[in-house]
């Protein structure tokens, strides 16, 4: 699956616009992850973005590894599906983490029609009843996995951004997060609105 | 050519009309509006059915000028690529202003159609308010309303006690008497002031005036696939009692809870119901109560097919369902137990249309069962779910099929449940009549592409896309030129393709040799120079629609012949190579068109170096310039 060297003259080069002819490494801009896939280079194409390094989808499929990356569907749009069929598919599992709980679960973000659904469905899910809506008293904060690989905390964009971006959810010790300004009466204050 | 010309003028006007009413494609009456004035002059009073492939094209303004005896409109807004998120919201695609200028003409509107459009509230009650003999919305994969517009349009469904009389024997009747009380500038009152009348009678005498008060008779609310807020009011019960004309409802796509008493009242006083699609929050049990009502239906959409099989509800689902010997379509099954499949078994020998992409959980096995009852099946999505053993069996068992559709089931895990190119392979051998296809698959071959060409050479519409957008040949390694090479050379009729995998210039160089018919192309992560999307551009002499994203295309090609452009309806080029500069240079040029940058949250300061890529521009013909309503990150140069 590794594009010839002939072909290598010919591939796009990442780069930021004006540079001349570009090369992968460096900071690159966000469009750059658009172009991921058409970098099929020899050289395993690992990219710096965000100062992360996340491997580029072709070197997953050049056999080099077998494993399935996490954010393998970076790329916005693809496969093209229509949103409305993303959004209805009627599965969307994501893994649902808890600090401090043995094991994972796994929630149907479809089943749900918002922010405080989600939340009231967490809280049955692992026993905490009212422990995540509670002003400063309550115990933990809910924060999910973006597909940028970033984690977020969960309320500040529109339901269905969420739903598209959504990876993966993780249920923190708010002790964990002291000092990083969660602002948690703002988080309630938006779950409430939203009945 | 003298002879046939003057003898032509001699026919009356009338004559030519009635000519033209046989002209129903859109493409054949705007041919004849070419070919002289008074053929222009004549077709343009005499159409009703007006077809905006391009909402900016043109404008309201524009439309009512030219036919202003126009009852149905069909409008499109939105590029494609905004079905996958590749277009900001607020971009534009606005209903309202079509809708207010049709309304302040006093166009006699019958029938709205819509798609990828923005639908506010207020455009959906002014809709409502403003054209007496409105039929029929149809709205697919629109957004900005809510329930309580949908409640607008279903109050507005009213008639007058006194006139049902009428409209259950004479509908016809009624309507040309709405019809010309319109136009007389008269209103209907409610029941106290209407007389009863004989056909003869004079109309001025008859009605009085004091109260305005629109009455519909709605044939049709067929909603698709629309991003709708639910108000939790309950719009379903605003039908009123006397709405009795209902021929189509689809509302699918809500999410909320509605009246299911009042659904079955609906269903049961509208007996010309053929078509009604339900959402999720209409349980089985109460389908199936509303299918004993009407067993006179074509189509059906269940919505959640969820039951206990060793029920009571069930065994009356399953002599309802065997008593519906007029369902042609079907879909839906959005929550299914797949143990509940049997009941439609008896349907399915009758189908011709069967969607069951929206329905998880329904695994090969159970899908091959009840493939196995679906012979006479023209139309089939499905999901991936079905795996190739269970396209094997479509392919043995569905000659009649014309148009498939496979989804992928799993977009956000690892996906083991997919299709490969030995489905596809599989249905082109068993069903010669294949003209459509829409594919999601794990991996495709050179040879099945071919082997597929040859079997299937009738293709309308092949949309084939691997879910690793640069996969090669899964046996070979090499890029899939050669089979899609093969697909355009063979399907001499193909009107619309989408290509996949790892693809070369070479892929587009058989494109624009072959693809003569080719109106709509959409291309992602492929091709190698400018030389890929100048083959296109050179040999595709009936492009419509050329949408491309992530591609090494850049401003040789765009430019090379920039008065293409005004041949086709739209360009879209994202994350390719062109720049502003060439942009600038093509907007410039081309009067005729609005060249659109849409700039994402990145600051405007200043303008941009013309050297800087372009990450997104859409490109269309128009006639009305730079459009008003453009947000401040689109750019129109």
């Amino acid at each position: 699956m590794e594009k010839n060297d002939e072909r290598l003259e010919t591939e796009l080069k990442l780069g930021l616009p004006g540079s001349s002819g570009g090369g992968c490494g460096g900071e690159v801009e966000k469009s750059v992850k658009k172009r991921l896939f058409s970098d099929i280079s020899g050289g395993g194409g690992e990219v710096e973005i965000k100062n992360e390094k996340k491997r580029v989808f072709s070197s997953v499929f050049s056999g080099e590894e077998e494993e399935v990356v996490e954010n393998k569907n970076e790329v916005v749009g693809w496969p093209p599906v229509c949103a409305y069929r993303r959004r209805n598919g009627g599965k969307m599992y994501v893994k649902v983490s808890m600090d401090g709980a043995p094991f994972l679960r796994k929630i149907n973000l479809c089943m749900h029609k918002g922010y405080f659904d989600l939340v009231k469905a967490l809280e049955q899910l692992f026993g905490i009843e009212e422990a995540l809506k509670e002003e400063e008293n309550c115990e933990y904060v809910p924060i999910y996995e973006d597909k940028d690989g970033d984690w977020m905390l969960l309320g500040d964009v529109p339901w269905k951004m969420f739903i598209d971006s959504c990876k993966r959810l993780r249920i923190m010790k708010r002790s964990d997060a002291n000092g990083v300004g969660l602002h948690a009466k703002d988080l309630l204050k938006g779950l409430s609105k939203e009945e | 050519m003298c002879l046939f010309q003057s003898m032509m003028n001699y026919f009356p006007e009338e004559v030519l009309e009635h000519v033209f009413d046989f002209l129903t494609s859109h493409r054949d009456r705007n041919a004849v509006s070419l070919v002289c004035q008074s053929w222009y002059s004549v077709e343009r009073f005499s159409r009703e059915k007006v077809f905006i492939g391009n909402c900016y094209a043109v404008n309201p303004e524009r439309l009512i000028a030219r036919f202003p005896r126009i009852r149905s409109l069909t409008l499109k807004g939105k590029p494609h690529f905004a079905d996958f998120n590749l277009v900001p919201p607020d971009w534009g695609g606005y209903v309202y202003p079509w809708i207010e200028a049709m309304a302040k003409a006093g166009i006699n509107l019958e029938e709205l159609r819509l798609k990828r459009m923005v639908v506010s509230d207020d455009s959906l009650e002014l809709l409502a308010k403003s054209f007496p003999n409105f039929k029929s919305l149809v709205l697919v994969s629109c957004e900005g309303f809510t329930t309580d517009g949908l409640a607008a349009i279903a109050s507005k469904c009213r008639l007058s006690s006194i006139l049902l009389s009428y409209a259950f024997e004479n509908r016809c009747f009624v309507a040309a008497v709405l019809n010309d009380c319109a136009l007389l500038g008269f209103h209907i009152d409610d029941a106290e002031s209407v007389a009863i009348m004989s056909p003869s009678s004079s109309l001025l005498s008859l009605f009085s005036t004091s109260k305005a008060t629109w009455f519909w008779f709605l044939k049709e609310l067929d909603l698709q696939e629309n991003e709708v807020d639910d108000r939790k009011g309950q719009w379903l019960s605003c039908f009123p009692d006397s709405c009795t004309s209902l021929v189509s409802l689809n509302f699918a796509c809500l999410k909320g809870e509605v009246n299911v008493a009042a659904l079955e009242r609906l269903v049961a006083r509208n007996r010309n119901l053929r078509s009604l699609r339900v959402n999720h929050a209409v349980p089985l049990d109460a389908l199936q109560k509303i299918l004993a009502q009407a067993p006179q239906l074509n189509d059906l959409g269940t919505g959640s097919f969820v039951l206990d099989p060793d029920s009571e509800t069930w065994n009356k689902l399953k002599n309802v369902m065997q008593k519906c010997k007029s369902v042609r379509s079907l879909s839906g099954f959005l929550d299914v137990n797949p143990r509940c499949l049997p009941a439609i078994y008896p349907i399915c020998t009758d189908l011709t249309s069967l969607n069951l992409s929206y329905a998880p959980g329904i695994y090969s096995n159970e899908l091959i069962k009840l493939i196995r009852h679906c012979q006479k099946i023209e139309r089939l999505w499905i999901l991936d779910t079905i795996g190739d053993k269970g396209l094997v069996a479509v392919a043995s068992t569905c000659k009649e099929l014309q148009e498939l559709r496979v989804f992928p089931s799993d977009l956000y895990g690892v996906g083991n449940a997919a299709v490969t190119e030995e489905g596809l392979v599989a249905i082109s051998a068993g069903c010669p009549k294949l003209n459509s296809l829409l594919y999601f698959c794990q991996q495709m071959t050179n040879a099945a592409l071919i082997t597929v060409a040859k079997n299937c050479p009738n293709f309308i519409r092949f949309r084939l896309c691997t879910l690793n957008p640069t996969v090669p040949d899964a046996v070979t390694n090499l890029p899939l030129d050669e089979g899609f090479g093969a697909i355009v050379q063979s399907c001499k009729g193909l009107k619309r393709l989408s290509v996949s995998g790892l693809l070369t210039d070479q892929v587009f160089l058989y494109i624009g040799m072959y693809a003569e018919q080719l109106e709509m192309l959409s291309i992602a992560f492929a091709g190698d120079t400018d030389k890929g999307m100048l083959y296109v551009l050179n040999g595709c002499k009936k492009m419509k629609k050329l949408e491309i994203r992530d591609s090494p295309f850049g401003n040789v090609a765009l430019l090379a012949d920039v008065g293409k452009y005004e041949t086709m309806r739209s360009l879209w080029m994202s994350s390719c190579e062109v720049t502003y500069g060439a942009c600038k240079t093509l907007a410039e040029k081309m009067p005729r068109l609005n060249v659109e940058i849409i700039n994402e949250g990145e600051q405007m300061e200043g303008s941009p170096d013309d050297r800087q890529r372009v990450e997104k521009m859409y490109l269309y013909r128009t006639l009305v310039g730079p459009r008003s309503d453009a947000p401040d990150f689109v750019w129109t140069l």
